[in-house]
């Protein structure tokens, strides 16, 4: 136990989390706008993985992240469009169509990467790091959270933007308004499915680059099924954080926290087998949700299709 | 009215055979062979269909659990956590049972603990969603993240067989597992399956508790007003749906495989899911859509080994008959709608 709160450990602990939580963040920012529009989006799932496999595959051909990230949000921005067209469109069961999407992105990345790369899982290098001059020579908290890649810090500032959009602008109202009260927003001129087409489709790039993000620096590799419930993740962050987004990054973090825990426990040495320490991220969630569960507040009409003149 | 409801079940089953046969031909795969290859092995050849008809043993509990949440209005996406505890525990208590009690109790025994443990590890879930309004969708997946792991410390931790070297459960004897029908290798869980999905069905559409589980379904603020017990009723089903996928994992280790390795998830749950949506939660569509599964199931499993088509390809299958038949009947809707007008 002596090694375990040095300052390497600690900051080691902290880099972790920040990378584990970078895809929850996305994801959770994504299906919170989603949800906030009226549609649940089980298939977040589906479009994860679509964006880890489709991201690691731009990253190992191109040799650039950029593109990686490119091809990982444009991934999931295409399950996305399958989604709001067969949900927001044709306004079909959202929880069925979610679950299909996921299982059938699941199986077809796995058939992907094996007749892609057969049995071998090929790595990416090492991402390029930006350093943020003056933050990074803090002791501890420095080398964690100021010497990332670029994505990460726009993810952060993501929150901020989203967190402007929701409060000041008209397309916040619209969002918020088409989840809560659809036949109003129509009512005012505006195109309820339009808005929610636009925040599915947004939901599913962010998945895909978080996916993709999850994929080529989290991991460094692919592996089928490699999302292992991130994406359901991040609905219980979107859920929790009842509609702002700055929670949604302290979730992120927190649950990045218990993820980055089980690898760091590992590593110093303590002698707990793997399978309770994975239980942990897990049983974060459900204490989460027994404390907080019932302040969880969802749109009223979240789950529902929207069709004009329907009652 | 009977021959249009087989064809919108067949219909997107054939359209969904097209659209994955086109991604086996991106793979490059002849997809004609592809097929031959899984009817021979699942169904046409009689060791295959022996296979098939025990694989539906552990389905039909889970397609019977499922039916029984769905109808009910609760999303139990949990029953693959569900179904490894039944197993783990029904593995760790039939085999020390049967040196102290005779066979047939040991072995009904542990299936009544495997539904009890089920039931347990619902029970938060349930109370969430019955007295918070937590949403179950989540709850439920999250507590099946947490059973992989938790099955796995019991396995390697708590009923880890001192005898062998692989991390796995003391295993039950052969003559001691669940009976055979016959001569054959079908095991008799697969009888039990069916009348389990058979009673699931006449209880949801024929019995009072039935129609109050489905009212609760249909609208729980109605529900409420009609002087229904929601908070109660929503538990219920989850013990229910929660006990039959404990049972369903009781089956498959008590009839076919005797012990639980560590890591071992089959994952049925998932898989049996949109198999229910197809059925549209009738107990015998069910039944046949589970034994068509199954089929698919058994001889993907062969064609994995012999044409190299990883055994996802049937995940991909369902996934795609489910989204085909979604969009069919939006169709027959539609226009049913326009005649009307």
């Amino acid at each position: 136990m002596s090694g375990l709160f040095t300052d390497v450990f600690l900051s080691a602990l902290l880099f972790g989390a920040i990378t584990a939580a970078v895809p929850l963040l996305l994801a959770g920012i994504g299906e919170q706008m989603s949800e906030k529009a009226g549609v649940l989006n089980i298939g977040i799932e589906g479009m994860m993985i679509a964006g880890a496999f489709c991201g690691f595959l731009g990253a190992y051909l191109s040799g650039s992240l950029w593109l990686g990230f490119l091809s990982g949000g444009l991934a999931g921005c295409a399950v996305a469009f399958v989604m709001v067209l067969l949900c927001v469109r044709l306004g079909l069961n959202q929880i069925v169509i979610g679950i299909g999407l996921t299982l059938g992105l699941e199986g077809l990345t796995a058939l992907a990467h094996h007749f892609q790369f057969s049995r071998t899982y090929p790595r990416l290098p090492a991402a390029d790091i930006t350093v943020i001059p003056g933050l990074s020579a803090i002791p501890i908290i420095g080398p964690a959270l100021f010497k990332h890649h670029l994505i990460v810090y726009l993810a952060v500032i993501l929150v901020l933007v989203m967190s402007f959009i929701y409060r000041r602008t008209q397309l916040g109202l619209n969002l918020q308004a088409a989840g809560d009260k659809p036949a109003a927003l129509d009512v005012a001129g505006v195109d309820v499915i339009r808005i929610r087409t636009v925040a599915v489709l947004a939901t599913g790039s962010l998945a895909g680059i978080g996916g993709a993000y999850l994929a080529n620096i989290g991991a460094g590799l692919f592996v089928p099924f490699i999302t292992n419930g991130a994406g359901f993740l991040g609905i219980v962050l979107a859920m929790l954080a009842r509609g702002r987004p700055v929670w949604v990054l302290a979730g992120a973090v927190l649950f990045g926290m218990c993820l980055s825990l089980t690898t760091a426990m590992q590593v110093a040495g303590i002698n707990m087998p793997t399978d309770i320490i994975n239980m942990l991220p897990f049983t974060a969630v459900m204490l989460m949700l027994i404390l907080f569960g019932r302040r969880a507040s969802l749109p009223a009409a979240l789950g529902l299709p929207y069709q004009r003149g329907a009652r | 009215m009977i021959i249009e409801r087989i064809s919108m079940a067949l219909g997107p089953i054939a359209v969904a055979l097209l659209f994955a046969g086109i991604i086996l031909i991106i793979a490059g795969v002849n997809p004609v062979s592809y097929y031959a290859y899984v009817l021979q092995r699942g169904l046409f050849s009689w060791i295959g269909l022996q296979q098939t008809l025990t694989r539906m043993a552990p389905l039909l509990f889970i397609a019977a659990s499922l039916i029984v949440a769905f109808r009910a209005g609760i999303w139990n996406l949990g029953t693959d956590g569900q179904f490894l505890l039944g197993a783990v525990t029904a593995a760790a208590a039939a085999p020390l049972l049967v040196t102290v009690i005779p066979v047939w109790l040991a072995v009904s025994l542990s299936m009544v603990l495997a539904t009890a443990v089920a039931m347990l590890w619902s029970l938060l879930p349930a109370l969430l969603r019955a007295y918070q309004g937590v949403n179950e969708i989540i709850t439920t997946l999250m507590m099946t993240f947490l059973g992989i792991s938790f099955a796995n410390v019991l396995v390697k931790l708590v009923f880890l067989d001192p005898a062998t070297t692989v991390p796995q459960t003391r295993t039950l004897a052969v003559e001691n597992r669940l009976p055979r029908l016959f001569d054959t290798t079908i095991t008799s869980g697969v009888i039990m399956g069916i009348v389990a999905v058979v009673a699931v069905h006449l209880m949801m559409t024929r019995t009072s508790f039935g129609l109050k589980l489905r009212v609760v379904g249909a609208n729980p603020r109605a529900a409420l007003h009609a002087g229904l017990n929601v908070p109660t009723l929503t538990i219920s089903v989850f013990a229910l749906s929660a006990g039959l996928a404990g049972l369903a994992g009781a089956v498959d280790i008590l009839g076919v495989y005797g012990n639980v390795r560590a890591d071992w998830n089959p994952a049925y749950g998932m898989a049996v899911i949109p198999v229910v949506f197809l059925s549209r939660m009738n107990g015998f569509a069910a039944i046949a859509f589970v034994f068509l599964f199954s089929v698919l199931s058994i001889g993907g499993e062969s064609a994995a080994r012999r044409l190299g088509v990883p055994q996802d390809f049937t995940l991909v299958f369902v996934a795609i008959t489910l989204i085909v038949l979604a969009l069919a009947e939006y169709m027959a809707q539609r226009r049913a709608a326009v005649r009307e007008a």
